[in-house]
């Protein structure tokens, strides 16, 4: 197993190397600049705070000049649209916030989905199963960007209960609605994969021997259906950690929570090219982390993988 | 002494596409610590006979008739009921040894829930008599394996497991379902010597559904011949082997392969196994059946005594000779 671990992180820097590469080559062949602006800057004056943030030399010495801050300092470089706030900053405040509602939304989404799944399969082709087999189609509709809007209109527009947006120290009144925009549809994912799942393993020769020995329903369900059952929603999680962060980016829009989205997305429209890079590489390296925990997590339950 | 009776056994499946009539009217009985083979093609009805007296049908399955085991009628009995049943009274040895067992559980979690759940024993005690159980299921270096999980056993060694399984509660009655169809020969043949010498040994009762007829001769007294979901001959299986009276016990005793015998291609009774869902008016087997006239396609013959067992054909002796 820590051969695995060993080998997938070594494989991680190269891709980590070719995202920041990509990424910086699409940045820079996008028109315009930083200090672009609608009233253009006298071009001696460009020229000088190009310099200063080294613009002016080729593309290659820029992309190196980069990585070795990053290898050296771990310094991801200064904004160039906040002043006096590096990306290390940016990244300080905007990740704890996406890292608290995405854990959230992630607990949600199966504290909720993996249940009704669950039940769903059990009681198939009775009303229980219609509803949530129903109530999942329905989730499935609204994804994110649609969710936010109506939960807003009702919960702060109508029935005045809850804020409209603002994170506030991320207090469960500000944190409920960005949870709920961002964790409905994958919870509906997870209510269908689960059921489906447990519907097959149910179908199984072993659940027919558990049987067979006399156990009771409860005990072969959640002693002898549920690790198999859960195998797929377990590697769902990779994908799904890839979602709240880009579904981040239009929760921040839509409720200015103020995570790492709010600060992606300025980023591209202002081509503040060191917090793009920044983040884009926080999130490749996150993503990276996360499907190395569901790969481990993976083998952990199923004693068939060894690694 | 009987120990299960079976009467008028029937089951269905209700299908989008239809009704499938997997076993109509069954009867048969067996007595204590003694063997019955059933015996058919794929597909004539054996498993679903004995799921549906294991209360193992799929959910789409119906039973009716009676199957009474030790005077009780356990035929649908509520789950509740039927877990005080089995493994106690009745337990099951299945056609697949590869996916019969739990892949994400220890063999001794697997065996130990039996005995914990059924007899109350402590997990410590009940490790004791699992190992204690895969030894007499001859299985080498049982107290280091009993820790293992499935995939890290062969096939043969995964059957031996499941037969273990089965016997931990040391039932009045086994039912193996074709319990060497998965595996090698040379392992086949270690099975049911396990097998027979197990149940002599717990003199317990056993249902053996086989395609093996050399195993049916060699180990179970009774035998019965099903095709297309109903008894076609029933009996003691030594009187069937030396004269089998229906055709089709016939065709299926002439299809075994005999080594004495210098032969370029194999026998097969022509045609194939019915399609239960809409089965041949008639005689079940009339259109593979050489000696089938007009009355075989228009009356089911019902299963009457004949001579030294009891058969279900319209012809006479003289007219299948």
């Amino acid at each position: 197993m820590l051969n695995m671990i060993i080998r997938r992180t070594a494989v991680a820097l190269p891709t980590l190397l070719i995202l920041v590469i990509v990424t910086f080559v699409l940045m820079h062949s996008a028109p315009g600049g930083p200090f672009t602006s609608e009233k253009p800057l006298p071009p001696q004056v460009l020229a000088n705070i190009e310099a200063k943030y080294g613009l002016n030399e080729p593309l290659y010495k820029q992309i190196f000049m980069y990585l070795q801050g990053i290898v050296t300092e771990l310094d991801f470089g200064p904004s160039y649209v906040y002043k006096d706030r590096t990306v290390n900053d940016i990244i300080a405040q905007g990740l704890p916030v996406t890292l608290t509602y995405g854990a959230w939304v992630i607990v949600v989404m199966l504290a909720v989905g993996v249940p009704l799944g669950m039940i769903a399969a059990i009681k198939q082709n009775t009303w229980i199963d219609y509803l949530a087999v129903g109530f999942s189609i329905l989730a499935d509709l609204l994804p994110n960007f649609i969710m936010g809007p109506i939960l807003i209109l009702i919960f702060t527009l109508w029935l005045g209960w809850l804020p409209g947006g603002g994170w506030n120290g991320g207090q469960w009144e500000y944190m409920i609605m960005p949870v709920i925009a961002l964790a409905t549809s994958y919870m509906a994912s997870i209510t269908r994969l689960t059921r489906s799942s447990m519907l097959e393993v149910l179908r199984s020769n072993f659940i027919r021997t558990a049987r067979a020995k006399g156990l009771p329903e409860r005990t072969i369900i959640l002693r002898h259906a549920m690790k198999p059952a859960l195998m797929p929603v377990i590697s769902y999680l990779s994908p799904v950690f890839v979602y709240v962060i880009t579904g981040s980016f239009i929760v921040d829009a839509i409720f200015s929570t103020g995570g790492l989205g709010t600060y992606f997305t300025n980023a591209a429209f202002n081509r503040d090219y060191a917090v793009m890079m920044g983040v884009t590489l926080l999130t490749g390296g996150l993503t990276i982390l996360f499907n190395l925990l569901v790969d481990l997590l993976y083998g952990w339950i199923d004693p068939q993988i060894r690694y | 002494m009987t120990l299960l009776s079976v009467e008028n056994l029937t089951v269905r499946f209700e299908t989008p596409d239809g009704t499938v009539n997997a076993v109509n009217d069954l009867n048969f009985t067996l007595d204590r610590g003694q063997s019955l083979a059933i015996v058919g093609e794929s597909g004539s009805g054996k498993s679903q006979t004995v799921f549906s007296i294991m209360g193992l049908l799929a959910a789409n399955g119906r039973a009716t008739g009676r199957a009474v085991l030790d005077g009780q009628d356990i035929l649908n009995l509520p789950p509740r009921a039927l877990n005080k049943i089995r493994p106690e009274k009745m337990a099951m040895v299945f056609q697949d040894p590869m996916t019969s067992l739990n892949p994400y559980m220890r063999l001794s979690d697997q065996l130990c829930e039996v005995l914990i759940h059924h007899r109350g024993m402590s997990k410590r005690d009940a490790l004791a008599a699992a190992v204690r159980m895969l030894d007499a299921v001859r299985i080498p270096e049982a107290k280091t394996r009993v820790h293992m999980y499935p995939h890290e056993l062969s096939g043969g060694m995964r059957q031996r497991v499941v037969i273990a399984m089965a016997l931990l509660c040391e039932p009045d009655l086994l039912i193996a379902d074709e319990p060497t169809t998965a595996l090698d020969v040379t392992v086949q043949e270690q099975i049911m010597d396990l097998l027979a010498s197990l149940q002599r040994d717990l003199d317990m009762a056993m249902i053996l559904i086989t395609h093996d007829l050399g195993v049916v001769a060699s180990s179970c007294r009774d035998m019965l011949v099903m095709y297309g979901g109903q008894v076609m001959e029933y009996g003691k299986t030594i009187d069937l082997f030396e004269a089998p009276s229906h055709p089709y016990t016939r065709g299926l005793l002439s299809a075994i392969p005999r080594l004495d015998q210098q032969s370029d291609s194999l026998v097969a009774i022509p045609g194939n196994p019915p399609n239960m869902m809409a089965p041949p008016s008639g005689c079940p087997f009339h259109p593979r059946c050489s000696f089938a006239d007009a009355g075989c396609s228009t009356h089911n013959p019902s299963l009457a005594p004949y001579q030294d067992r009891q058969r279900a054909c319209l012809k006479s002796a003289e007219e299948l000779s």
